[in-house]
């Protein structure tokens, strides 16, 4: 039974609890990105439909949206890029609820690894093809039009701040992966929660253009936050509203602490 | 330790929520250290909860488990780091590379990234995959891919391993690499939980065997006692023509259990004391007309076991059953059906 004595008998404490999920994170991480590696086409069409949206709005609608102070594909590129991580979530679900019906989280289940790892590592992956979209996005961008103030660094923190706020989303959206039904059915069911928020936001018109009830929503929702406060980030002049940096960054952290525990419950007691 | 448990489950009740039947009910399960115990039932029966109880990925509703004394409830993570699964319910990854993936459970595993690399290459090697350990998965065929996911279950090795009906689904020469490898790994000393629905399989590889049906264990012993429980060996002759059978039938009828049963020119009786009635049968045949082609005294399958215990056929190796006189619990014979 030298098997037995290898194995470890106590149970590890707090800190290399920590150093161990920070490894399962990465490893999980990895294990998605290489997803990416072997089916290319995965990233290629998921850059392909906001470049889609910028070519419709900015050549179609565009020029039918009066934009207060300034030209329509600066106001247009910060709610683009928003909207492009809040379905690129689509994804975290989608990734969850296969991963959940092809049997491998029962593997990772029964494996001694970090409770967290799985959603971690999954988010963390999201999060790297969400940076490598918005790269894509800006160059787009800039070959339509888009002139962005000349500050690299409150370009750098508008993507921070975009960031964040689709890691939280996916966090919502990992719940949702691992409650549908299917990977099918979960993506339907981002629909409903998605269309709202992103249309019915500062993303592509003045809020002040939509009837007054609406405004109400769509003044305070997070997609709405996360698009004033990347505009004034990366455009500023006439679209700076600073406080919105603020309102994104803590409707972020509350998606965090609301969903972070839900998602991680509701992976521990898979059935 | 030869007394001491690998996997102990006491009183183990499962309810499925949106099921009102119980999965499992008030389930006991004692697996020695070094031992392979088979966990055989039809499908439905209970037997993959009881293993996703015994490996920490489901909460019972009512009872207790162990696994090397580790309470599966209490201590998961340390249950964890002693066992391994594999089987239907527990894939591998098909995007990456059999190397990748071994790779990566051993890394989940806390294993250092050097002997993950090492142990991977050499379980490959060891499971006949290494041509393909660069490979995805998705290019493998179902007999690689299952003995892949039981590599995947060995990289840390663990114990105590659960295998979740590991050849269901391969073709027949997959399914006999497969034994080989179970084989050898229990000739390693790692003590194996083995579901299965095939009565081969569980003949084959298991020391002790437990039935299972509708949650609860109907029955449990080495494969030999539980054949030997059906008290009655199978005596069979075989004549030269279907009237001969019929009238050996007549001439032997006294000395069966229950009433003789006729395949084509074979007769088959189910006999108290086999060598005994073989012997009466013999001198009776050689008094008459008749000439006998062959004779063979058998053990009642496992088969006949599990049809007896459950009332139900399993619906794989009915060929075997279709073979051999089955007998219903009032003890008439009757045709399989």
């Amino acid at each position: 039974m030298t098997d037995l004595a290898l194995a470890p008998s106590s149970d590890p404490k707090l800190l290399s609890r920590t150093k161990w999920a920070v490894s399962d994170i990465r490893t999980v991480t990895w294990r998605n990105l290489m997803h990416i590696v072997r089916v290319p086409e995965t990233l290629f069409f998921s850059a392909i439909q906001p470049i889609m949206f910028v070519l419709l709005f900015t050549y179609v609608f565009g020029h039918a949206i009066p934009v207060p102070g300034g030209k329509y594909i600066n106001f247009l590129m910060p709610g683009i890029f928003v909207q492009t991580v809040c379905f690129g979530a689509i994804s975290t679900a989608i990734g969850l609820s296969e991963d959940l019906h092809t049997g491998l989280l029962e593997r990772f289940r029964a494996l001694p690894m970090s409770r967290s790892a799985v959603l971690g590592g999954r988010t963390s992956a999201d999060l790297v093809r969400n940076a490598f979209v918005i790269v894509i996005m800006t160059v787009i961008g800039l070959l339509v039009g888009f002139r962005p103030q000349p500050s690299v660094i409150n370009y750098a923190l508008a993507c921070v701040v975009i960031m964040f706020f689709a890691f939280s989303l996916m966090w919502g959206f990992a719940l949702i992966g691992l409650s549908a039904p299917t990977a099918e059915a979960a993506q339907l069911m981002t629909f409903p929660i998605l269309f709202p928020l992103t249309f019915c936001s500062s993303a592509f018109v003045p809020i002040a253009t939509m009837p007054g009830w609406l405004q109400v929503f769509a003044r305070h929702q997070p997609v709405t936050q996360a698009v004033n406060a990347c505009r004034s980030l990366m455009v500023g002049g006439p679209f700076t509203l600073s406080s919105a940096v603020w309102y994104s960054l803590a409707w972020s952290v509350g998606l965090l602490v609301l969903f972070v525990p839900l998602a991680i419950r509701r992976y521990r007691d898979l059935v | 330790m030869p007394n001491e448990l690998a996997v102990m489950a006491r009183g183990l009740t499962k309810t499925y929520p949106k099921a009102s039947v119980k999965a499992l009910d008030d389930f006991d399960l004692d697996v020695p250290v070094g031992q392979v115990v088979g966990l055989l039932g039809p499908n439905g029966s209970g037997k993959t909860t009881a293993v996703r109880i015994l490996s920490t990925t489901l909460q019972a509703d009512a009872g207790t488990a162990t696994i090397l004394g580790r309470d599966v409830a209490k201590r998961p993570d340390s249950v964890r780091r002693h066992i391994g699964l594999a089987g239907q319910f527990a894939t591998v990854d098909e995007n990456l590379t059999g190397k990748e993936n071994l790779t990566m459970v051993g890394r989940l595993c806390h294993m250092s990234r050097g002997t993950v690399g090492a142990r991977a290459i050499d379980l490959l090697g060891e499971f006949g995959l290494a041509d393909a350990a660069d490979r995805p998965v998705k290019t493998y065929s179902g007999g690689m891919r299952r003995r892949l996911d039981l590599a995947a279950a060995l990289v840390a090795r663990p114990p105590v391993l659960f295998l979740d009906e590991p050849t269901t689904g391969l073709d027949p020469q997959s399914r006999l690499a497969l034994w080989d490898v179970i084989e050898a790994l229990v000739g390693a000393g790692t003590t194996v939980l083995l579901t299965t629905q095939y009565l081969e399989e569980a003949d084959r590889l298991c020391q002790q065997i437990v039935v299972i049906d509708h949650g609860r264990v109907i029955a449990d012993g080495t494969p030999a006692s539980l054949k030997a429980d059906m008290g009655a060996t199978v005596l069979e002759l075989t004549l030269d023509s279907p009237e001969a059978a019929t009238r050996v039938a007549t001439l032997l009828g006294g000395l069966a259990n229950s009433e003789p049963h006729l395949l084509g020119a074979t007769v088959e009786l189910t006999v108290e004391n086999g060598p005994a009635v073989a012997a009466e049968a013999l001198r009776r045949i050689d008094a008459s007309s008749d000439d006998l082609l062959g004779l063979s005294l058998r053990e009642p399958s496992l088969d006949d076991v599990f049809l007896e215990l459950t009332g139900e056929k399993t619906d794989v190796d009915a060929g075997a059953v279709a073979a051999g006189l089955v007998q219903d619990p009032a003890g008439h014979a009757k045709e399989p059906s």
